[in-house]
C-alpha cells in the first residue's frame, strides 16, 4: 500500500510544525524521515497515522483519500518511541489487543499472537508484563502489537530512541530483516542519520517543517540539495569565500571551480567532507602544502587538522590502515587536495 | 572488599541513620514521647471516649439507640445520599479528568478552578446557595411550589448539597494521575482500531482503577459525614430529613448523650473502615504509580 501526502500543513499555537509537505512512498518501501528535533517529522508521522488532523492538505493511503479518516479506519500500525505498551496487560494481551477490538475468534487471535511471538523471538514471554521486559524486548513487543492486525503501513516514531547503542544496533538489523519478511510499507522517524542511512532505501530529510531533500542515502550524502543538508548529514568542512572571477573561487591556497553563472563577488559557502581531502606525504598532483596541526583517533579512521597557512585550517580523514602505513605525525609537512565539494551561494 | 562495602552501606540504610544526621538520644526520645502524647490526646482519647460514652448504659441501650426508627431513617437517608454522591461524582470526576488531561480547549483553567470551588467555599454557604435558589423565597421557589416539587427540606436538596460539597474528590484524585500517565496508551489503542468506548474500558479505566477507587472512598466518607451544607437544606425533620450527623446533633441537643454517642459510634466505625480501605487501596495505588522507567520528555513535534 502506498502513502501519499499532498501540501500538508499543521501548526500548533502559531508554531508552524509542518509546512506544505508533499511526498509519495511506494508499496513495500522502507523510508526514513530524518531531521533534527523540532523539524516536524513526528507531527508528519502522526498526521499519517490519524493522531493529528492537518490544517490543510491531503493524505492518501493506497489511492484512497484518508485525510480526515479516524485512526481506526486507516489500518496503520504505529510504534511509539516510549513503546506505549499497555502496562496492565501481559505480552500476549498487548499483541492481541488489535485483534480483540476487531472481534476476531479466540483461535485466530492465539494463532496470530504465537506467530508474532516467534517473529519477534519472544516465545515463552507471553505471560510477562511490560515492566518485566528489557527496553529492547518492549520495543519488539510494540512492533509485534502494531503488526498483529496486518496493517498496510507501519509507522515508527523514533523506535530506537530510548535504547542504548548496542541494542539499537541489533534492532536495526532486526527491523531490516522484518521488513524483508513482511514487506509492509514502512516509514520511520529518526534523528540519527547513521540509522537512516543503514536501514532505509530512501530518506526524506526535514527541517523547519519542510522536506529539504528526498533521495537515496548515497544521493543525500553525495549531492546535498541545501545548505542545511550539507552541514546536517555526515561530517563536513565548510568555508566562506566569494567568487573571485568568472567560474573561480579562491580560499587560501585552494582554488575551486564554481558555476560560471555565479556573479563575481557573490558570497559563497563551500562544503567538503574530511574524507574527500586527498592527503599524501609526497607531492603528487594539484595539491597544496599543509602541515599536520593535530591528530585525532576516531576508531577505524584518523582525523587530521591541517594548517594550510594564513591561519586557515581544514580537517581530513584517512582510514586507519592507510594513515599508519604513511606514518603521519603532528607537525609533519604534507600535501592535500580537495577532491569533491559543494558550493552554495550565501544571502548577502 | 567490594562485598564488605555493600554490607556496610546496607546496614546503614536499614539500621541507625548516619551519625552526622541524627540528634542525641535524649532529644530523639523526647520528640517521640511528645508525638505519642499528642496523638494520644487528640486522636485516641476522643476515639475511645466515643465508644465509652456510647456503651455507658450497656449494650442493650446502645443497640436500642441505633435501632429506633428515627436512627434507622437517618442511616437510610445517609446511605441514599452517599450513593448518589458517589455515582454522580464518579461519572463527573472521570469525565472532567478525562477532558482536562487528554484534550486542549479554551477555558480549561477556569474549569479546574471551578472544580476546586467547593473546597474553598464554607459548607454552610454551599447549603445556602440551594436555599436561595430553590427555597420558597428563592429564585425558582414560586415555580417549584406551583408544580409541587420539593427540593429544599427534602431528599433532593440534601443530595444536591452533598453533591456540591463532594464534587472535587474524584476528579482531584484522577487529574494528576491521568496527567502523569499521558495519552500514549490511548493513542496506541486508537491506532490499533479500538473505538472510544473500547479504549476507555480496556485501557484508560484499568490504568486508573485504583486512583478512582481511592477518590470514591474519600468522596463516600465526606458524603456520609457532611454536616454544614446538609444542615442548612435539611430542615431537621426527624425520621424524614435527618442524616446521621444531624441526628447526632439533635440527640446531643436533647441531652440524650448516650444515644448521641451510640449513633456517633456508627460514623466512627465508618471512619475506621474508610481508613482501612484507604490503606489497602493506597498500597495498590502506589504500585500502580510506579510507571515504566521511560524518559518523560517526548518529542511531540
Amino acid at each position: 500500500m502506498s502513502i501519499e501526502v499532498r501540501n500538508l500543513c499543521k501548526h500548533f499555537n502559531g508554531f508552524k510544525a509542518v509546512q506544505d509537505v508533499s511526498a509519495k512512498l511506494e508499496t513495500g518501501s522502507l523510508t526514513a524521515l530524518l531531521g533534527p528535533s523540532g523539524s516536524g517529522k513526528s507531527t508528519l508521522l502522526r498526521m499519517i497515522a490519524g493522531l493529528e488532523i492537518p490544517d490543510s492538505g491531503e493524505i492518501h493511503l493506497t489511492g484512497r483519500e484518508a485525510t480526515y479518516a479516524s485512526a481506526k479506519e486507516r489500518n496503520v500500525g504505529f510504534v511509539f518511541q516510549h513503546y506505549a505498551l499497555f502496562k496492565h496487560m501481559t505480552v500476549f494481551e498487548n499483541i492481541a489487543f488489535g485483534l480483540r477490538v476487531r472481534k476476531q475468534s479466540e483461535k485466530e487471535i492465539t494463532d496470530r499472537v504465537y506467530e508474532l511471538l516467534s517473529l519477534i523471538q519472544l516465545k515463552g514471554y507471553e505471560k510477562r508484563y511490560p515492566a518485566q521486559l528489557s527496553g529492547g524486548q518492549r520495543q519488539r513487543v510494540a512492533v509485534a502489537r502494531a503488526l498483529a492486525p496486518r496493517p498496510e503501513v507501519l509507522l515508527l516514531d523514533e523506535p530506537f530512541g530510548a535504547l542504548d547503542a548496542k541494542v539499537r544496533e541489533e534492532l536495526r538489523e532486526w527491523i531490516l530483516k522484518l521488513h524483508e519478511e513482511t514487506n509492509v510499507t514502512t516509514l520511520f522517524v529518526t534523528h540519527d542519520q547513521q540509522e537512516a542511512m543503514e536501514v532505509a532505501s530512501r530518506i526524506l530529510i526535514m527541517n523547519n517543517g519542510r522536506i529539504e531533500q528526498d533521495g537515496t542515502p548515497i544521493e543525500i550524502f553525495d549531492k546535498p540539495a541545501t545548505h542545511f543538508i550539507a552541514q546536517f548529514v555526515g561530517e563536513t568542512n565548510f568555508i566562506d569565500t566569494e567568487v573571485s572571477e568568472k567560474g573561480l573561487a579562491v580560499w587560501g591556497q585552494f582554488r575551486f571551480s564554481v558555476n560560471p553563472a555565479l556573479p563575481v563577488k557573490q558570497k559563497i559557502r563551500i562544503y567538503f567532507r574530511p574524507n574527500d581531502v586527498y592527503m599524501t606525504a609526497q607531492f603528487e598532483t594539484l595539491q597544496v602544502r599543509a602541515k599536520i596541526a593535530k591528530t585525532r583517533f576516531k576508531g577505524t579512521i584518523i582525523e587530521y587538522k591541517l594548517d594550510i597557512g594564513e591561519d586557515k585550517y581544514i580537517s581530513a580523514q584517512i582510514p586507519k590502515g592507510v594513515a599508519l602505513a604513511s606514518g603521519f605525525k603532528d607537525g609533519q609537512d604534507v600535501y592535500a587536495a580537495i577532491t569533491a565539494f559543494h558550493v552554495f551561494p550565501l544571502e548577502s | 572488599m567490594k562485598e564488605t562495602l555493600i554490607v556496610t552501606l546496607q546496614s546503614q540504610q536499614i539500621g541507625e541513620p548516619a551519625r552526622a544526621l541524627t540528634e542525641p538520644r535524649w532529644i530523639r526520645w523526647a520528640l517521640i514521647v511528645l508525638a505519642l502524647l499528642f496523638i494520644g490526646f487528640f486522636l485516641f482519647l476522643p476515639l475511645a471516649q466515643v465508644f465509652t460514652a456510647a456503651l455507658e448504659k450497656g449494650a442493650g441501650y446502645y443497640f436500642e439507640a441505633i435501632r429506633e426508627p428515627a436512627a434507622l431513617s437517618a442511616i437510610k437517608l445517609t446511605l441514599i445520599t452517599a450513593f448518589f454522591s458517589v455515582v454522580f461524582n464518579s461519572v463527573f470526576g472521570l469525565a472532567s479528568a478525562w477532558a482536562i488531561t487528554k484534550f486542549r480547549f479554551p477555558g480549561k483553567n477556569l474549569l479546574i478552578t471551578l472544580i476546586d470551588l467547593p473546597f474553598t467555599v464554607s459548607p454552610v454557604v454551599s447549603g445556602l446557595i440551594y436555599v436561595l435558589l430553590f427555597g420558597l423565597q428563592g429564585l425558582l421557589g414560586p415555580w417549584l411550589r406551583e408544580h409541587d416539587i420539593h427540593i429544599i427540606f427534602a431528599l433532593p436538596g440534601i443530595v444536591l448539597a452533598t453533591l456540591f460539597v463532594t464534587f472535587p474528590f474524584v476528579s482531584r484524585e484522577l487529574i494528576p494521575l491521568m496527567q502523569e500517565q499521558g495519552s500514549e496508551e490511548e493513542e496506541a489503542a486508537m491506532v490499533l482500531g479500538a473505538s472510544g468506548w473500547q479504549t476507555f474500558w480496556r485501557v484508560t479505566l484499568p490504568n486508573i482503577q485504583w486512583g478512582l477507587l481511592y477518590g470514591v472512598i474519600l468522596c463516600n466518607a465526606r458524603a456520609m459525614g457532611e454536616f454544614g451544607a446538609v444542615s442548612v437544606v435539611s430542615g431537621h425533620i426527624r425520621g424524614l430529613t435527618n442524616t446521621l450527623p444531624l441526628h447526632v446533633e439533635i440527640l446531643y441537643n436533647e441531652y440524650n448523650f448516650t444515644a448521641a454517642f451510640a449513633v456517633a459510634s456508627l460514623l466512627t466505625f465508618l471512619a475506621l473502615l474508610t481508613l482501612l480501605a484507604k490503606a489497602l487501596v493506597g498500597s495498590k495505588y502506589a504500585q500502580e504509580r510506579v510507571v515504566l522507567p521511560t524518559t518523560l520528555e517526548s518529542d511531540l513535534l
